[in-house]
């Protein structure tokens, strides 16, 4: 047995045992995985119809070693607000409630339950797992799936027009205390965010990005580097905003082209040249948006904007 | 202690003595007095609850599942399009095991628009698996939501209580408020059992194979078969401590009657005075009012109904190209039953329309004339 380093830059501690049924290479596997290392034992989850819903395992077993409570597809957010609510009232406040939501029970089947609880307020972390597409039932189009992405719904030949629903947006909107991207290829990050967000009292979203290898149509090995390469690639840009106030957390100084990252994936292999190039300065647009943000929003918080240590390297 | 309230106002007091720990609702005509009220209760600290102000009835249903799962009292009230819109999760509420109490103030379904009473909204979740209470006055409102937590959480079913909308929900009545320590010794503290908790680390609802799920079932309807002995020993506790006795199905002058007009709801209080109006006419009528409808007291409506002339049942709901629900369902008890009884189902006072007790006797009398259709229409407008 290889010998554990002194020094462990995430918990070694699990919460999470194998035999669950999730596919091969599964990111939202290790977006839970993480998770869990941040929210240690005190935690409740809540699970709408996902992939999650199976990849937990069939009755009488779980995975997972905290509870699991399943329920509809559209209600995950309501369901942590009553689930915090009754544990407050047994004097259990200090329980992390979450809400544990795909792509498509959050962006779109789950989105008013969400807004609802966003808007109250209410003590729960909200974790979207965001595979971009609706997995569980066989790749059907989500409102998270990409421009130019094929599904079973968004045939190649007739591929998604529309772009990804910019759910952290429509969060920050709600004035929530904090909202966070994370993605499966920077565990720290994750960890680093639900860390920060199990301290806070009230709304908290957190949207990981996490890949899906069935779905976006490439072999497991690059569950991890498919992901590593959305965020220095800028398609899925790190960061936080609290209160309002944006910070970018990973800034990849020489960014990969977005090409690059599209490549290993069959999902999108009937792109043209120009169709890639239109991504590529969508994702420009978005980055650039992002960095106005930061900035004006710093500004206007009276806040210094630290100068991030950048990534040397694109790193593949 | 008596005190005239509306039975709107009624609903919102039983959950406050009734120690409802969460509720979770959302405002819709003819329920919004409900929801204002348990406002200021939770407002002015008088009721010692969380009070989760939901975006639609669905998250108000699926709030009071993730509190009961986390082992408080929940309560909720609705009516209509909102309880239609609960419907997916009323099943979850109930598959859960869940004793949630639920408050629906009967309102006929849209469209065109309406907010006037009948029963279609309710009945139509007669196969989620909730308990159902249908009642007469705005004193059976408050003593069917006691016995309806004490009964949900002995049983581990979710529990509604349906009132009429305007005829009992905005209508002041002399209601007794029975002492909170009294109340306190019948319905005690919830005994959750196996609830959502850090200590208890298991999956909750996860992917059940044929397996198992057939008899996840078929307990589901024994606890609700259960339930007709729970409810007995309820009612019968509560009785002693207030002098009322509640009955599943509930006989008047019904001893030597050859005509029994069967009906639900506050239409039980006017088929009374009907009742007395025709006893001093010579004329031996009786009423059944069927106060729980699910689980449905076949034994005691058989008891009560076998060898009458005739039954006349009074249905202010309809299912469509089939005939009033509560007579299905009490032909469905009588069915091949020795001397059952003929069955003539009436609809009437669909979307509000008043049924007076005229209307009853007329019914009744219809009922009587030997080429009475088994199914009628009463007072359609030509």
């Amino acid at each position: 047995m290889a010998e554990v380093p002194k020094k462990l830059t995430i918990p070694a501690e699990e919460h999470i045992c194998s035999g669950h049924l999730a596919c091969q290479g599964c990111g939202a596997v290790l977006a839970m995985r993480y998770a869990l290392k941040a929210l240690g034992p005190n935690t409740v989850y809540t699970v709408p119809a996902c992939c999650w819903s199976v990849i937990d395992g069939p009755f009488p077993y779980t995975t997972l070693g905290v509870p699991l409570f399943h329920i509809a597809f559209e209600a995950a957010a309501a369901s942590a607000a009553g689930l915090a609510a009754g544990l407050e009232m047994v004097g259990k406040e200090d329980v992390n409630v979450v809400a544990w939501a795909g792509d498509g029970g959050t962006a779109d089947i789950g989105i008013q339950a969400l807004s609802g609880a966003a808007e109250r307020n209410d003590n729960i972390m909200y974790i979207c797992y965001d595979n971009e597409a609706y997995m569980n039932t066989g790749v059907q189009r989500s409102s998270s799936t990409p421009w130019g992405a094929w599904t079973t719904t968004t045939p190649a030949r007739h591929f998604k027009k529309r772009p990804k629903k910019n759910l952290v947006d429509i969060m920050v909107a709600h004035q929530i205390p904090y909202v966070a991207t994370a993605a499966i290829a920077f565990p720290e990050d994750v960890l680093k965010k639900v860390n920060k967000a199990k301290q806070i009292k009230g709304t908290k979203y957190l949207q990981i990005f996490a890949s899906c290898p069935p779905g976006w149509r490439m072999a497991p090995e690059y569950a991890v580097k498919s992901v590593r390469m959305a965020v220095n690639a800028r398609v899925w840009p790190l960061l936080e905003v609290d209160n309002g106030v944006y910070t970018i957390t990973r800034k990849p100084r020489k960014p990969l082209p977005v090409a690059d990252y599209l490549r290993l994936q069959g999902r999108f292999s009937h792109l043209t040249e120009e169709q890639v190039e239109e991504i590529q300065q969508m994702v420009d647009h978005n980055w650039e948006r992002l960095l106005f943000l930061e900035k004006s929003t710093h500004e206007m918080a009276g806040i210094p904007l630290e100068e991030k240590k950048k990534t040397k390297e694109p790193d593949k | 202690m008596k005190e005239v309230v509306t039975g709107n106002h009624v609903v919102s007091h039983a959950a406050r003595v009734g120690r409802a720990q969460v509720v979770s609702a959302y405002p819709i005509t003819p329920q919004t007095q409900v929801v204002e009220k348990i406002s200021e209760f939770v407002a002015d600290g008088v009721m010692d609850a969380k009070f989760i102000k939901v975006e639609s009835e669905h998250s108000a249903m699926v709030a009071c599942i993730g509190a009961s799962a986390a082992g408080v009292r929940a309560f909720t009230a609705t009516s209509a399009q909102g309880l239609a819109l609960m419907h997916e999760v009323l099943h979850w509420a109930a598959n859960a095991r869940l004793p949630v109490v639920l408050a629906n103030i009967n309102r006929a379904m849209g469209p065109p628009w309406t907010i006037w009473t009948d029963q279609i909204d309710s009945l139509s979740q007669r196969d989620t698996g909730w308990i159902q209470f249908y009642a007469e006055s705005n004193q059976d409102i408050f003593d069917s939501i006691l016995i309806a937590f004490k009964v949900a959480e002995q049983v581990d079913l979710p529990a509604m209580v349906v009132l009429e909308a305007f005829f009992l929900s905005h209508t002041a009545e002399p209601v007794d408020f029975p002492d909170q320590e009294d109340i306190d010794r019948f319905l005690p503290p919830r005994p959750a059992r196996n609830t959502v908790d850090p200590e208890n680390p298991a999956a909750f609802g996860g992917l059940t194979g044929p397996d198992h799920y057939y008899e996840l079932k078929y307990m589901e309807h024994n606890a609700m078969l259960e339930a007709k002995e729970t409810i007995a020993a309820a009612t019968q506790e509560y009785g002693d401590m207030t002098g009322r006795y509640y009955k599943m199905a509930d006989p008047y002058r019904c001893d030597d009657a050859e005509t029994v007009l069967v009906v639900s709801g506050g239409v039980a209080s006017t088929a009374k005075d009907a009742v007395d109006e025709a006893r001093e006419a010579g004329w031996k009528l009786g009423s059944l009012k069927i106060w729980a409808f699910r689980p449905f007291p076949r034994e005691e409506v058989r008891a009560l109904l076998l060898g009458r002339k005739r039954v006349v049942v009074v249905d202010r709901n309809i299912s469509f190209g089939q005939e009033g629900i509560f007579c299905s369902e009490l032909k469905a008890s009588l069915y091949s039953q020795p001397e059952a009884p003929p069955v003539l189902g009436f609809i009437a006072g669909l979307g509000g329309r008043d049924i007076k007790g005229r209307d009853l006797l007329a019914m009744a009398k219809a009922g009587e004339d030997p080429d009475c259709p088994e199914f009628n229409w009463y007072g359609v407008k030509p």
